[in-house]
């Protein structure tokens, strides 16, 4: 087991160096650390001086990826690459572009984020299952049928139109939670609610229809059939035999988005100024703060990369069938 | 034009599919695939007619509109000061008007244009209103009539059988429901602002139809670059396995790996920062939009193909060990051949489906990327800017809320209608799904 998860930590090295280098050419290639300058000091009457100033500063007044006036080792960690890509590996993020510390600010706002992604994501995992069931259980009949339509009418609206929808409604005109905003203690309670459950609202729709997509296929196994024939009741095969088979993959999905979590919601977060990782992202969007964005894209993959190896690991735990090799 | 090409390739792959008769079959006998395709077509239509440009002269700064501008002049012409509500014949704040005598008197002033064909607009308005709304229906319903009489004159009697059979009454019912409503809109919309105006005084309602292009240009124009990166490695990867599949896989999975709000967030960021330090290339607003949505596209291709990429690698793999395929390498078929004849033709229906899954997901997404600030140009025309701006807007008092309906009510038909039609794709071209006949 530990040998296996040393093997696919291992296999995850090139994996995140093609990131890396993904993101560096997109970000020092295709626009040199010069039209950085321009582009942060403003588009006119920038000297070169200036340029050149912003660029110590920041660290980018190195050569890309030889440093040739240094010796021997110096000429590989003396550069942008070694200093801006290669020390991402070893999370030191660096400072951003407007001069804050971003690992700092990573961990302080990575919280809040967890804070409203954690809750929304099992609440709407057992809302989403729940109505699933229902629909299979109550198949062949109006409530299924409503049921599918009433998930494709919620999948058809985008997300936004619920967020605003819902702060309008509530917030609003109803007044009863804040409209946006963060506390903590028990304060937290308040804002989190809304944004919570708009988002179980709006995946509600694409959730209920996956998972029942997976019990119909389920129910039509033979176990089924055998455990019916046993004169097992239906919402006893619903829930012991087919709900029991279908967390496999219901429980896989749901761990690959597990380390995603820290990273947030970019839209509820900003809608609802939320002090998170998302939202932090869309500042540095809106800043063009390149340090930060690559950063972020960094973080995100590496977060992927864990959610795989979770998955697999879970595989084994929960299907006794899957032999990790 | 873009849209043009797309569509005529759209044909092209359906005509190569005649074979399969039973699945299009199965989708025409499904009334709400019908009814969401009808609703498509309109959509593409519109966006058909914005798509042709061309030029006249004294029109607009840039001289270029398109046939849809053409037809709809008194929409883009009409402007008003600042927001006015749907229908209203006032404008939405208060301003010194200075009357007959000379006197000042704080109040709503009329529009410009919208009712400005009544003398006393509370009295008149709902009469009008409604005169103008029946005007329209009946002119569309003569439009209809005379559809119907030519297509009696077409098909003639004996072909009446076949006719009915391809296309059944509900589906006259919803065009001429569809052509009926739309001559009752345009009607109004001469007069009337149907969705009020924005802060600038545009018409929304011209916005929202407007919008429809960019809507269908992002959801087409993404499959387009998704799809040949998407069956090329598919299929390679399948098929030779070995560091060709090694190879691709890692592509893929880095791709994966990176969350792809991220990454077109980046990519448009670069975007902006070669415009604004290569200025001299972008020279007019419009040329710049157009390539930020161009650009826009092909990121999302380049995020989206990994996707179809998988599935059709897993497939390719299954279907290189089946018996025909073996059997023509053993006759000497060369490689190329086997993937354009053998493989391609049995993975179409996987192709098929994910086209349409994806269009859906596309014209959603469009609109949260547009309001992150990373989706098309501020001053394209499209939902997702719309919602934006209407943001803002409903902290207002009293609420400004048209243009974030007529957003949302444009681009909910046409989701809803896309994924009611992947849907029957996709129940018809599964044959997983089409063995127990449900």
């Amino acid at each position: 087991m530990i040998q296996y998860i040393f093997r696919r930590l291992m296999y995850t090295l090139p994996l995140l160096l093609g990131v890396n280098i993904l993101t560096f050419f997109l970000f020092f290639v295709v626009n040199t650390p010069n039209d950085m300058a321009r582009m942060q000091l403003g588009q006119k009457h920038v000297t070169e001086q200036a340029v050149n100033k912003w660029k110590v500063e920041h660290g980018y007044d190195l050569p890309l990826f030889l440093n040739t006036e240094r010796r021997s080792f110096k000429q590989i960690t003396e550069t942008v690459f070694y200093q801006k890509s290669i020390k991402l590996f070893a999370f030191e993020f660096g400072v951003s572009d407007s001069g804050r510390d971003i690992g700092a600010d990573i961990k302080q706002r990575m919280w809040p984020s967890l804070a409203i992604a954690l809750p929304s994501l099992l609440l709407g995992l057992l809302v989403n299952i729940f109505a699933a069931l229902m629909m299979v259980l109550f198949r062949h009949s109006y409530l299924e049928f409503w049921g599918v339509v009433a998930c494709v009418v919620i999948m058809s609206i985008s997300a936004l139109f619920y967020i605003i929808g819902g702060q309008f409604l509530f917030s609003k005109l109803l007044k009863l939670v804040p409209i946006s905003g963060f506390g903590y203690g028990i304060d937290t309670l308040k804002f989190l609610i809304l944004p919570i459950v708009i988002s179980v609202v709006s995946g509600l729709g694409s959730g209920g229809r996956w998972y029942r997509a997976l019990f119909i296929e389920e129910v039509e196994k033979d176990y089924v059939v055998t455990a019916r024939a046993k004169g097992l009741s239906e919402t006893q095969t619903l829930f012991r035999h087919v709900l029991g088979n279908a967390m496999i993959p219901i429980l896989t999905g749901v761990v690959v988005v597990l380390p995603l979590l820290f990273m947030g919601s970019l839209i509820m977060e900003s809608f609802f100024s939320i002090p998170g990782l998302g939202s932090y992202t869309i500042d540095a969007i809106n800043r063009q703060d390149f340090a930060i964005v690559r950063s972020m894209v960094f973080l995100g993959s590496v977060l992927y990369v864990i959610g795989l190896l979770l998955t697999d690991i879970c595989y084994t735990l929960v299907d006794p069938r899957v032999k990790l090799l | 034009m873009i849209l043009l090409i797309s569509s005529v390739s759209i044909g092209v792959l359906l005509r190569n599919h005649d074979g399969l008769k039973r699945p299009l079959k199965k989708i025409a006998a499904n009334k709400s695939a019908m009814l969401s395709m009808i609703i498509l077509l309109f959509f593409l239509a519109v966006g058909l007619l914005d798509s042709i440009h061309f030029r006249a002269e004294g029109q607009r700064s840039s001289g270029v509109i398109s046939v849809l501008d053409y037809c709809a002049k008194p929409l883009w012409q009409h402007t008003e000061k600042t927001y006015s509500a749907p229908f209203s014949a006032y404008l939405y704040s208060k301003e010194y008007i200075t009357q007959d005598g000379g006197d000042k008197v704080w109040a709503f002033p009329r529009l410009q244009f919208g009712g400005s064909h009544l003398t006393n607009p509370e009295s008149e308005k709902t009469s009008d209103l409604l005169s103008l709304l029946m005007t329209g229906l009946s002119k569309g319903l003569m439009l209809c009539m005379a559809g119907v009489g030519l297509r009696g004159l077409f098909v003639g009697k004996k072909s009446e059988q076949s006719a009915r059979r391809y296309c059944p009454g509900f589906v006259c019912i919803t065009i001429s429901i569809l052509i009926v409503g739309v001559a009752g809109l345009m009607e109004l919309s001469m007069y009337y602002h149907i969705f009020g105006t924005d802060k600038v005084g545009e018409d929304v309602f011209y916005q929202t139809i407007k919008s429809i292009r960019t809507g269908l240009v992002i959801g087409s124009l993404t499959t387009f670059i998704m799809l040949p990166l998407a069956v090329i490695f598919g299929i390679l990867a399948g098929f030779y396995r070995g560091w060709v599949d090694d190879l691709i896989q890692y592509i893929y999975t880095t791709l994966n790996s990176i969350p792809s709000v991220l990454l077109i967030a980046a990519s448009i960021l670069m975007v902006q920062v070669y415009m604004a330090n290569h200025p001299e290339s972008f020279t007019n607003l419009e040329s710049r939009a157009d390539l930020r949505l161009l650009f826009l596209c092909l990121i999302l291709g380049v995020t989206s193909w990994t996707g179809l990429c998988r599935m059709l690698r897993a497939e390719t793999l299954k279907l290189r060990e089946m018996g025909y395929v073996q059997a023509a390498k053993v006759l000497g078929v060369k490689p190329f051949g086997i993937l354009l004849q053998h493989i391609l033709p049995n993975v179409m229906h996987i192709i098929l489906i994910a086209v349409v899954l994806d269009f859906s997901a596309l014209v959603l997404a469009e609109a949260v990327l547009s309001y992150i600030n990373i989706g098309v140009d501020p001053s394209t025309y499209s939902w997702g800017n719309m919602i934006n701006g209407a943001r803002l807007e409903m902290a207002r008092e009293p609420v400004v809320w048209w243009p974030l309906i007529a957003a949302f009510v444009f681009m909910f038909i046409l989701v809803l209608t896309a994924n009611l039609f992947a849907d029957a794709v996709r129940d018809a071209f599964d044959p997983r799904r089409s063995q127990y006949g449900q």
